[in-house]
């Protein structure tokens, strides 16, 4: 039986943990994933849990210790943020080529310069090419519901590979809110056992890890990692399914909102999902056949998935919560581009980057965006692609505010 | 803690645990170190060894295949202690649910690059935690895998690729960091420094103690590099021989933050009978240099005294 409860997105993170019971926690603190590592302590404190809790002197050594961890083959989990995650950026490669499945629970804040504590998700893009799965949450229900089900993607065998959740710093790490929990025994059975055929604290068969690879064996490695990342989208499919069944809620690589007819759409992540749905309620209201797709599986990028869904809209706005500075859009903008092309050609798109550094986007500015998209709609499909960032005081380009 | 009596021949017919076939260089000190601690392991007990990004990495592992007989791993540079944390952890977490039956010992090994420098923080953190490991830094005193750059351990006026000597400079300006007192400051169980001397039985008896002590401990091995240091391959017991007597290296232990040395040389031979065997140091030796030569005596002489008055040897 689900239980219903109120608490906030790390504290969600940090229950999934406690009934995962993980062998191994490393993890250093940072603003705003910090309660994560306190709570675990806690519930060390009070035998809780019966994880290794390793409190490191940095997130680098945390991603190491975990990763030692995992090669001897137990479950080996952490938490971060922003520069935390860019100081185990080296790590997280090495994480992803030794095929270990460790979940990390990232609390997505701004990478400093300037330095700032709130919500963007410049610290994961920076990550998306490290060969981790990112799966994102828009509220504290699915940050919970994601890390019942990252163990399971990770460690299957078709797959073995790292995994991040991640969850909106502030606005959904620390913002109280309406949860259903599931029950200890039944979460952990969900979650199941991890009993890797292969790791280094095997008496009968030594391993060894981390090979020095000369070029003859590198791109094999690498072509066999990438099809693990393939098989992957299959995995995370197959887990929601059980999921659905086993607890009633539904997940796939994205959320579907209102898209039944939809001409204008948003296509964000995370939690200004939330606002902008508001923002298509309004207009519906009005009228206007407004839809939004919320993505919540970024690694791997479902394309063809998503040019599917997309592929009846006339016009699309593709919203990054950082800027790669390409000066040809942010990284979302990029690869949904990529996704259409060929496959849904001819959809008129925009690509904004907004709510950096946790600058609020409010629904009104979704409303503006729609008829910027309204706009658009019946314009000409020629035009280039463009991006822009929204939502300055001082905005010297077309602004929608 | 009781231990058997060495004996050199005994030690050394023990199974090999780093198979033949690596390749590291002749006269290479790193594998000369790891093999004398390895042999200081139990047969019948297992071990997981780490090791930072290094020579001793790149040439003992190189897909697919691998020279170490016991479980192995490598992640990175700058943190090979924390890989250890991990595994170690890992380990204690099998052995509390009873899924573990074996002991199992945690070797690191680090050059003084992934010791004195890049893995310090790593390094200073396992200690500090108190996880249940050995580190040992074999110390060759430059980054001798990608080109024999200087790094904190390179001591005085030693010519590297990135301290070279030439008219406006006598090589490294700075002197070598002292990386086994910066330990023992952790106040850990075992800290060491040793080198290879004589029947290998310093340094087996540290190995020995550091790996069978509960909690952490530090070995510093004195391991030098025939390519950086520039001598024949022949002389590599010679030079540790020659930096024991002259004091550059002594040997001395810090049990439970006891200091203890553990050889004092009856004539303590002048640095230049160190010095002269390495070609790094070949330009301390060209007529008008003498100031130099002085310096470094007197440096040595001064950590010399500092080392004794810790131990209480008057």
């Amino acid at each position: 039986m689900s239980k219903r409860d109120r608490m906030s997105g790390n504290e969600a993170i940090a229950t999934a943990i406690r009934q995962i019971d993980p062998d191994v926690i490393a993890a250093f603190p940072i603003t705003p994933s910090t309660e994560i590592p306190q709570y675990i302590s806690g519930f060390k404190a009070n035998g809780l849990i019966s994880t290794e809790f390793i409190a490191v002197e940095s997130e680098h050594s945390a991603m190491s210790a975990c990763i030692g961890a995992a090669a001897a083959g137990v479950r080996a989990m952490t938490a971060t943020s922003s520069a935390g995650m860019a100081l185990m950026y080296e790590l997280l490669y090495i994480a992803a080529s030794d095929r270990l499945p460790i979940v990390l629970a990232a609390v997505n804040r701004a990478l400093t310069g300037p330095i700032n504590i709130n919500a963007d998700h410049s610290d994961s893009m920076g990550a998306r090419d490290s060969g981790w799965i990112q799966i994102y949450s828009e509220n504290a229900q699915e940050a919970y519901d994601n890390m019942l089900m990252a163990h399971r993607i990770g460690e299957h065998a078709d797959v073995m590979l790292p995994v991040m959740i991640c969850q909106d710093g502030f606005i959904t790490s620390h913002a109280i809110e309406n949860i259903l929990l599931e029950e200890d025994e039944t979460a952990r059975a969900f979650v199941g056992v991890y009993d890797p055929p292969h790791h280094i604290l095997d008496p009968a068969e030594p391993a060894a890890v981390g090979p020095y690879s000369v070029s003859p064996y590198v791109m094999e490695m690498k072509r066999a990692q990438f099809e693990g990342m393939a098989r992957a989208g299959g995995v995370i499919l197959e887990v929601a399914a059980d999921f659905e069944k086993t607890f009633g809620r539904r997940y796939g690589f994205f959320e579907e909102y209102r898209m039944e007819d939809a001409e204008s759409a948003i296509l964000i992540m995370s939690s200004a999902a939330g606002t902008a749905k508001d923002a298509v309620d309004r207009l519906r209201g009005k009228g206007v056949r407004a839809g939004l797709v919320k993505l919540r599986v970024f690694r791997p990028f479902p394309a063809a998935e998503l040019a599917a869904a997309l592929s009846g809209v006339k016009a699309l706005a593709i919203m990054d919560r950082s800027d790669g500075f390409s000066g040809n859009g942010g990284p979302l903008g990029a690869e949904v581009r990529a996704a259409l092309y060929g496959r849904a050609d001819g959809i008129r798109t925009i690509n904004l980057v907004y709510g950096l550094g946790g600058r609020d986007t409010r629904v009104e500015d979704f409303e503006n965006i729609y008829a910027e998209l309204e706009e658009m709609k019946d314009g000409p499909t020629d035009a280039s692609p463009y991006c822009r960032h929204i939502g300055q005081r001082e905005n010297t380009n077309k602004g929608t505010d | 803690m009781a231990y058997h009596a060495y004996s050199l021949k005994e030690a050394a017919n023990k199974p090999e645990r780093l198979a033949a076939g690596h390749r590291m260089c002749a006269g290479c000190g790193a594998t000369v170190a790891v093999r004398a601690v390895l042999r200081a392991l139990r047969e019948e007990d297992k071990a997981v060894i780490t090791a930072a990004t290094s020579c001793l990495e790149v040439s003992t592992m190189t897909y697919p295949y691998t020279s170490w007989e016991d479980s192995y791993i490598h992640t990175a540079f700058e943190n090979a202690a924390a890989t250890t944390s991990g595994a170690a952890a890992a380990y204690a977490a099998k052995k509390k649910k009873g899924a573990l039956s074996e002991t199992y010992k945690f070797i690191t090994f680090g050059g003084d690059g992934g010791t004195y420098d890049i893995g310090f923080q790593s390094l200073s953190g396992a200690m500090e935690r108190g996880t249940d490991m050995v580190y040992v830094c074999y110390d060759n005193e430059a980054y001798m895998n990608t080109g024999i750059q200087r790094s904190s351990s390179t001591p005085l006026y030693a010519d590297t690729t990135t301290s070279q000597i030439g008219t406006e400079s006598d090589g490294k300006p700075q002197y070598k960091k002292d990386l086994t007192a910066i330990m023992a400051a952790h106040r850990i169980p075992y800290v060491a420094q040793t080198t290879f001397i004589g029947n290998f039985k310093d340094l087996h008896h540290k190995a020995e103690t550091a790996i069978y002590t509960e909690g952490p401990a530090f070995l510093n091995v004195m391991a030098p590099c025939p390519r950086g240091w520039r001598y024949d391959e022949a002389d590599l017991m010679d030079i540790c021989k020659a930096a024991v007597e002259t004091c550059v290296w002594p040997l001395f232990e810090v049990v439970d933050g006891e200091w203890i040395l553990n050889y004092e040389p009856k004539n303590k031979l002048p640095v230049t009978e160190y010095l002269k065997l390495q070609g790094r140091f070949k330009h301390l030796f060209a007529p008008g240099n003498e100031r130099l030569l002085e310096r470094i005596q007197d440096d040595i002489d001064a950590r010399w005294e500092t080392l004794k008055s810790r131990a209480g040897v008057i």
